[in-house]
């Protein structure tokens, strides 16, 4: 079987298995539909918030980033997980106590007004469908890579298949397909992590390659040779970062407030059945968020040595073409990347 | 579950907001503090291949905060028991 049959093999089966799940969990009440009967075991909950968290920008996106940005990309570390501390310790255990479904609900009880309660559901509305468009377009650029179909087709292929099983089974549906979508995730993610890491440094931990010395016998730290390679370019140093200490402090203080307020992580603690089990869950929910959080770093940096060592040469003249990594001819035909040989040595250079 | 006095309410909310507090400052201090204003003298401290600074921005921070969840949820399972607010009965 070649690749795009494998592929949709894969994907079939992993949207059987959803569907299966939706069908086995169906919603039978309103309150099974909203908070799935408030019954969800807290390690659950926790695996189906890290899912649900972990979405398009940390599977696609992350890695790549912090690639790019080196240090600063610690910002989306920070920010992220950071956030989700302040959503752990100062809202989510309170709003479970309050007992209502959504922060409307609350804002609208607690300052005894309609007023309120509508303004919340404003703003609520308006950040689920922002951050959905996000979401949609990152399914669309998923399944046209797979699929080998244009993004449309692809937003509108990803929406038929959520809306099936969050209609199907409500929240308890989409609780259990959760925590299927994490283990496949979390399994995709590590796998190549892993293997890179152990060909970088012989190191099959990613979180410790990452500070490991190159597997090539010479002794020297990949963040150095990182460091090395990145200034000889002309650029800042990898672990130092191009932007001003004020700029990281606010970005990162911003993406926190911004994860703390999530409208759909939220109500994911209303799941639980009590207000410990909301406070374990957040707990739970962070450790497999961190699992993937900091595998990205050391991906990332493991992935730019590689792209510098691969494109520049190991002399630093830049690859000649016929050795130059396969992608770079693929990406060619798509037209995403052109090379036009004008001084004749037939280098990348 | 209620509080038997409104002392015991007030009590209790006074303890809950000095663990947050104390909690709060850690996190603060691990992903504000030495992930980014102390960044530059952590990293002329290395640790095997990691400058100090860097891998706290990138690492260290995330282990700090999934540590402080779960204190928070002991500490708090333990302040629910001592008042008597506990929903293991329910």
């Amino acid at each position: 079987m070649d690749i795009q049959g494998w592929t949709f093999l894969l994907v079939g089966l992993s949207f059987a298995l959803y569907i299966g799940i939706a069908i086995w969990a169906r919603a039978g009440s309103t309150k099974e539909f909203y908070v799935a009967g408030g019954g969800v075991p807290p390690v659950a909950n926790g695996m189906a918030t890290a899912a649900d968290w972990m979405s398009a920008a940390s599977f696609i996106s992350m890695a790549g980033l912090i690639s790019f940005m080196g240090y600063d990309g610690g910002v989306y570390l920070m920010g992220w997980t950071g956030g989700y501390v302040l959503l752990a310790l100062c809202l989510a255990p309170y709003l479970r106590k309050f007992g209502k479904f959504t922060v409307p609900d609350f804002i609208g009880d607690r300052y005894y007004s309609q007023t309120a309660r509508t303004v919340a559901v404003i703003c609520a509305i308006f950040v689920s469908f922002t951050y959905v468009a996000g979401q949609m377009r990152g399914v669309g650029v998923v399944f046209s890579r797979f699929l080998e179909v244009d993004i449309v087709t692809g937003v509108l292929l990803g929406m038929c298949v959520v809306f099936f099983y969050a209609v199907l089974g409500g929240m308890k549906g989409i609780t259990y397909t959760q925590v299927a979508q994490y283990c496949v995730l979390i399994f995709a993610y590590l796998v190549p992590a892993v293997f890179i890491s152990m060909l970088m440094t012989g190191n099959p931990v990613p979180q410790l390659g990452f500070g490991d010395t190159l597997a090539d016998g010479s002794g020297t730290y990949l963040l150095d040779k990182l460091n090395g390679l990145s200034t000889e370019l002309g650029f800042t140093e990898y672990t130092s970062g191009n932007k001003s200490m004020i700029d990281v402090f606010f970005i990162t203080f911003a993406l926190m407030v911004g994860t703390a307020g999530l409208p759909h992580v939220i109500v994911r603690f209303f799941t639980v059945p009590k207000v410990a089990d909301a406070r374990r869950s957040a707990g739970w929910a962070l450790v497999f968020i961190a699992i993937l959080y900091t595998t990205a770093p050391a991906v990332a940096s493991f992935a730019r040595v590689n792209m510098i060592e691969t494109i520049n040469g190991s002399d630093g003249q830049g690859v000649v073409y016929e050795e130059a990594p396969s992608w770079i001819s693929n990406w060619q035909q798509t037209g995403l990347i052109g090379w036009e040989d004008k001084n004749g040595d037939g280098r990348m250079f | 579950m209620s509080f038997q006095t409104d002392e015991h309410a007030k009590a209790y909310w006074k303890e809950n907001l000095r663990l947050l507090v104390t909690l709060l400052v850690i996190w603060f201090a691990v992903s504000f503090g030495f992930g980014i204003l102390l960044v530059e003298p952590l990293n002329a401290i290395k640790i095997f291949g990691f400058k100090l600074g860097f891998w706290f921005a990138q690492q260290g921070s995330i282990y700090v905060f999934v540590i402080l969840i779960f204190v928070y949820v002991k500490k708090m399972k333990a302040l629910d028991r001592k008042y008597n607010v506990h929903e293991d009965d329910e």
